[in-house]
């Protein structure tokens, strides 16, 4: 169809579009990120997407895959690491995270065959946006929100009170790797809107704007969803008039709503 | 009734780092029951509950429980983080019962005019009352209870088992909870268990404060306490001779006469 592809042929467009896809799955795992207090493990898990990206690289596998997977096994051992308790877990997430980010930072300095854009990936880029990654964005998309619909009553049960959902036999390991898979996802999917530094805002912002207006969760799932497409919305424009970078001007955008909501409504609800 | 355990612990034992927090610990529930497990702090009360419950790995002995047996679990606590905006409502229907059956149990507590109300603004006791209903909705076997009475005042306590005590006679269930409340416990319960890593003695509430081992584990001014508190039961219990070592059938009934 003509106008699609004039649509997908203008990178503005691609990026936007792009944009709220992510908006989309960020809403509802950003809810979980605030919920389950895993801002910091968000954050260590997009700190080693830059380490995916290396490894793609040197293994040559689609970029995307390659992210996905490092992050999934970064988030097991994550898991197993913080079981064993011989760390704190938030001095084990900041060992992690840094380490990680340098990590991929100094694999990539060995490739100099290759050009990656470092800053683009850092802080993402509206330039970088292509037919494919829409794909990936929409196939993660709609995988993710698909196991969010079947799962919803354990994850939510489990984030309310473990045991008790334990009791009633609700499957909680295995909810909490689907919940890693997810946000391995999503982090693979945002990279390249937002860049890996400011992933974890995408997901927290606007969940914590959502949280001061909604009474139930499910309400603070879609308030937060709308949250991410006026953050991505704003941000890419503004990006695009002041040719300010993609990921800071979409994170500032969230910001300003958060502090516009959080002055104007009144006492939370619920 | 049948005589069907429940739930049946032979030689259960739980260790963690090779050092036991339940140490061989033989218990039997049948439909019907109120048992109470006292015990100091450390002693494994919450341990042992959770190997019951299917949620400790359990290091020795077995644990058996009647096929289907369904379990309503009331924790200590319900810390909600106050990023999640919940009402009684949705947090019951999360029960996966449907909305008739919440609002029955939600009645049974006594809560059900909380419905639309946030769970982040109730009081202590009635966030009990909505776990206990929660627990409820399942229609279970076997209630089992983490401190019911925490946080709520004395009075509260008081109507809070004898809500437990009419729900075990409504449902049939048998309940398992641990207390540390030892007065309502002996007024309120059928049986005592006395732990401390092992249970140290078990019985009869008016029984137990008599015990060697009680007094060891809670010292003689607990003890006395409890046995003037239950002076009545203790005299009707002498006529029939020494039943704490002795043939426990026997106490019960006398004991069930002395509350009639």
């Amino acid at each position: 169809m003509p106008i699609i592809d004039a649509i997908l042929g203008d990178f503005f467009w691609r990026a936007l579009i792009g944009g709220l896809g992510v908006a989309l799955v960020a809403g509802p795992l950003g809810c979980f990120v605030v919920w389950r207090r895993m801002a910091y493990f968000g954050d260590t898990l997009a700190h080693s997407a830059l380490l995916g990206i290396a490894l793609s690289f040197l293994i040559s596998v689609p970029i995307n895959l390659g992210v996905i997977i490092t992050c999934v096994v970064l988030a097991i051992a994550l898991v197993m690491f913080s079981r064993s308790k011989t760390l704190a877990t938030d001095t084990l997430l900041g060992i992690l995270a840094h380490s990680a980010l340098a990590i991929g930072l100094v694999t990539l300095s060995f490739m100099p065959d290759i050009r990656v854009d470092l800053t683009g990936l850092l802080f993402g880029d509206l330039l970088a946006m292509s037919r494919n990654d829409l794909l990936w964005i929409y196939g993660g998309a709609a995988l993710i929100l698909g196991l969010l619909a079947v799962l919803w009553r354990g994850l939510l049960m489990s984030t309310i009170h473990e045991e008790l959902a334990r009791v009633e036999g609700v499957p909680v390991e295995r909810l909490r790797l689907a919940l890693m898979l997810m946000f391995s996802i999503v982090i693979a999917v945002a990279m390249k809107i937002v860049g890996v530094l400011l992933i974890t805002a995408l997901l927290i912002i606007p969940a914590a704007t959502a949280r001061r207006l909604a009474n139930n969760p499910e309400h603070m799932v879609g308030m937060a969803i709308v949250f991410g497409f006026i953050a991505v919305s704003g941000g890419l424009t503004l990006s695009w008039h002041l040719d300010t970078p993609a990921g800071p001007s979409v994170v500032v955008t969230a910001f300003t709503v958060f502090l516009l909501v959080y002055g104007s409504a009144r006492q939370s609800r619920a | 009734m049948t005589d069907e355990a429940l739930v049946e612990l032979k030689q259960l034992s739980v260790r963690f780092d090779d050092r036991p927090v339940v140490d061989h610990v033989d218990l039997r529930v049948q439909r019907g029951d109120i048992i109470t497990i006292i015990g100091p702090n450390g002693a494994g009360k919450t341990t042992l509950i959770k190997a019951v419950l299917g949620i400790q790995p359990i290091s020795d002995g077995s644990l058996a429980m009647a096929p289907g047996l369904t379990i309503g679990y009331v924790p200590q606590h319900l810390t909600l983080e106050t990023t999640l905006p919940i009402n009684v409502k949705r947090f019951m229907l999360l029960s996966g019962r449907p909305l008739q059956a919440c609002v029955d149990a939600l009645t049974k507590t006594g809560v059900e005019h909380l419905l639309n109300a946030s769970v982040h603004h109730l009081s202590g006791g009635e966030k009990q009352r909505l776990l206990l209903a929660r627990a409820l909705a399942r229609r279970p076997d076997l209630l089992v209870l983490d401190e019911p009475a925490q946080g709520v005042d004395i009075n509260g306590q008081a109507a809070l088992y004898d809500l437990i005590r009419s729900l075990r006679d409504e449902l049939d269930c048998g309940v398992i909870m641990i207390s540390h409340d030892l007065h309502l416990v002996m007024a309120a319960t059928d049986k005592v268990i006395c732990l401390n890593q092992h249970i140290c003695c078990s019985g009869y509430p008016a029984d137990i404060s008599h015990d060697p081992a009680f007094i060891e584990t809670f010292g003689r001014p607990v003890a006395e306490s409890l046995a003037v508190y239950h002076h009545h039961h203790n005299h009707s219990h002498d006529l029939h001779g020494d039943v704490v070592s002795g043939d426990q059938d026997d106490a019960h009934r006398e004991h069930s006469h002395a509350h009639h």
